[in-house]
């Protein structure tokens, strides 16, 4: 496969533009796609550049079967991925369940848009629930969520990486405003950077002769019988809590003396972290906690953040109406610090938001 | 005793397969066997299946083998397709999964003249889930959830799908409608449809009218008789398009 980029270079280009790159850069052969705001530029690019490097792209008739040409591209050993947002996210649940349940290496952008319903076109917090816990299953799934178009970059390759390691579907969680905007980021090759570039291989359409070398594959998502299903989960379960420890990320700062943490995710973590800088000046001690996996969710270092500061306050600051917070709290349970929330759903979240938040609780 | 014949693309540990008595899938699936033999595409061939009777054909086949959701089994075997074309991909639906669910991704695939086959049996009702009214219930039959009689006042006519997908498709493209009733033309009808893709034409569909006693709650005769006079009246038979030369209608 051709490389893409030759030598790691600085560029100012939107989110969307970094993950049609990256995605080409960790060696993305396929793209199904279907338009909505904010992931449309995802495709913009990609069918752009796809062409110049041999990879694929087919628009199709709605979310639903995006997911599934998805499942069918990366069952016949293909890196395929998608992108989508809000009401598409809703209807790619199907699929990505399909994914959970055959354990298929499905990778998927989803950049947040407002909600409930069509909501707005703009930005939301609002599709944490849905993508770590969409679909009738239960939740196996790996979701990482950036803050900076570096990020973007960085875990797109790594998203391919981590849903053909593991063959969990794995998700970037973005947003309208990551999408859209334009931030300095550096690009470059992940074999430049030391990274194996994990390699597809097929479930289906093998080399060799059935019943000479080699067996029939079939595949199936569905049982006969309830002990086969439980056989299967339990399975799952225990492989993807093996696996937590080495895919759990996330990022502490000012936590060692704090006596209050801000919790946030993706791109308010950027202004919680302002926040601290500032607060932090005025000699209020607030710590910085963001899991960057909100799938699996990093809840046993943020126990430890909590025991080592003694904080009594945590603060949840998110763009969504509590999905964050219900989210900790489950994680969390038996914890005895206060929580204390800031929700914004649908709108964005600066700096003195959060700073006029924590003198108003302190 | 002569042992029947038994296509070798079949795969034997899942036989005898799970239809019921009656049921017309084992002849769709015999005669798509048979053409897979023929074609000597065993290895290449990709079969997916639907959510609903056709499920039971998930290991029917010494083929590689996938099964999908309801009415889901078009993308998927578009998205095999068009990640690695030398495969030949055969998707397996009933009139439920292909002509209600899933019909935004068979018209859409029709006009895209995806190079995939697609096999979809009619048996006028939802047989899997205990007998439902379907796209392509007759006008009068009874259903559960037509008990009274289908009523085309209320629920319209029966779909006629190769009818709309041939309006859909370039004359690359292969549509048909076959019966269990007329086995040599079933099969050489799938072996149209297979070729198609090989040949790299375009879409390949074919419509197979089939049977289900359980639901009808018919014997044999009754079986037969509402095949033959009832379906075969209201859903032409024969090659609506082919880029083969002339069909038999």
């Amino acid at each position: 496969m051709e490389k893409v980029i030759e030598k790691s270079k600085k560029a100012f280009i939107t989110g969307n533009e970094a993950v049609a790159w990256a995605s080409l850069a960790a060696g993305a052969e396929i793209m199904f796609g279907y338009p909505i705001t904010p992931q449309n530029e995802i495709m913009h690019y990609w069918t752009r550049l796809a062409p110049k490097y041999g990879r694929g792209f087919l628009q199709t008739e709605d979310e639903i079967s995006a997911g599934f040409t998805v499942c069918g591209a990366v069952q016949s050993g293909r890196k395929a991925f998608t992108a989508t947002a809000g009401p598409g996210n809703v209807l790619m649940q199907e699929p990505f369940g399909m994914a959970e349940a055959m354990r298929l290496p499905l990778f998927a952008v989803i950049q947040q848009r407002g909600g409930p319903s069509s909501g707005t076109v703009v930005y939301s917090q609002q599709e944490v629930t849905l993508t770590t816990y969409g679909g009738n299953g239960e939740g196996h799934r790996i979701v990482y969520s950036t803050a900076t178009h570096q990020e973007i970059y960085d875990y797109t390759i790594k998203g391919f990486n981590t849903a053909w390691k593991y063959r969990f579907p794995t998700f970037l969680l973005g947003d309208g405003y990551q999408a859209k905007m334009r931030e300095p980021l550096e690009i470059y090759d992940p074999a430049e950077r030391g990274m194996d570039i994990i390699k597809p291989y097929p479930l289906i359409g093998l080399e060799g002769h059935i019943g000479e070398n080699r067996d029939p594959q079939h595949l199936c998502n569905i049982y006969s019988l309830e002990e086969e299903l439980y056989e299967v989960v339990m399975k799952f379960a225990a492989e993807y809590e093996a696996i937590t420890p080495e895919v759990v990320e996330y990022q502490e700062r000012e936590c060692e003396d704090a006596d209050l943490i801000i919790l946030s995710h993706g791109i308010v973590s950027r202004a919680a972290d302002d926040a601290v800088k500032a607060l932090r000046a005025q000699g209020i001690k607030a710590g910085y906690f963001r899991p960057i996996t909100l799938r699996p969710f990093p809840q046993k270092a943020l126990r430890e953040a909590i025991a080592r500061s003694g904080a009594k306050k945590l603060l949840v600051a998110e763009s969504a109406y509590g999905q964050l917070e219900r989210l900790t709290r489950q994680e969390i349970y038996g914890e005895t610090i206060a929580i204390e929330t800031l929700f914004m759903p649908g709108v964005g979240i600066v700096d003195y938001d959060i700073i006029n938040k924590v003198k108003s609780i302190l | 005793m002569i042992a029947p014949a038994t296509p070798k693309s079949w795969y034997l540990p899942s036989k005898p397969h799970k239809f019921c008595p009656g049921c017309g899938h084992g002849i769709v699936l015999k005669a798509l066997g048979e053409a897979i033999d023929e074609l000597e595409i065993q290895d290449k061939t990709i079969f997916g299946c639907d959510i609903g009777c056709s499920l039971l054909a998930w290991d029917f086949f010494a083929c590689d083998s996938t099964q999908t959701h309801h009415g889901r089994t078009t993308p998927v075997m578009v998205g095999i397709k068009r990640s690695r074309p030398e495969l030949v991909c055969v998707g397996y639906m009933g009139d439920g999964g292909g002509y209600s669910i899933g019909s935004q991704h068979l018209l859409n695939a029709a006009v895209r003249n995806e190079k995939v086959t697609l096999i979809l049996v009619n048996n006028t009702n939802y047989g899997m889930t205990g007998g439902q009214m379907a796209p392509t219930t007759l006008p009068g039959q009874k259903t559960e959830t037509s008990p009274y009689g289908r009523d085309p006042e209320l629920t319209g006519y029966p779909t006629r799908g190769p009818e709309f997908i041939a309006e859909l498709t370039p004359d690359s493209a292969y549509v048909a409608r076959a019966t269990v009733s007329k086995y040599k033309q079933l099969r050489r009808f799938m072996r149209n449809a297979l070729r198609n893709q090989i040949e790299g034409n375009g879409f390949s569909f074919i419509e197979v009218l089939s049977t289900c006693p359980t639901n009808w709650r018919t014997n044999a005769q009754q079986t037969w008789a509402f095949l033959e006079e009832e379906m075969e009246t209201y859903f032409n038979v024969g090659e609506l398009k082919s880029p083969f030369g002339k069909g038999d209608k």
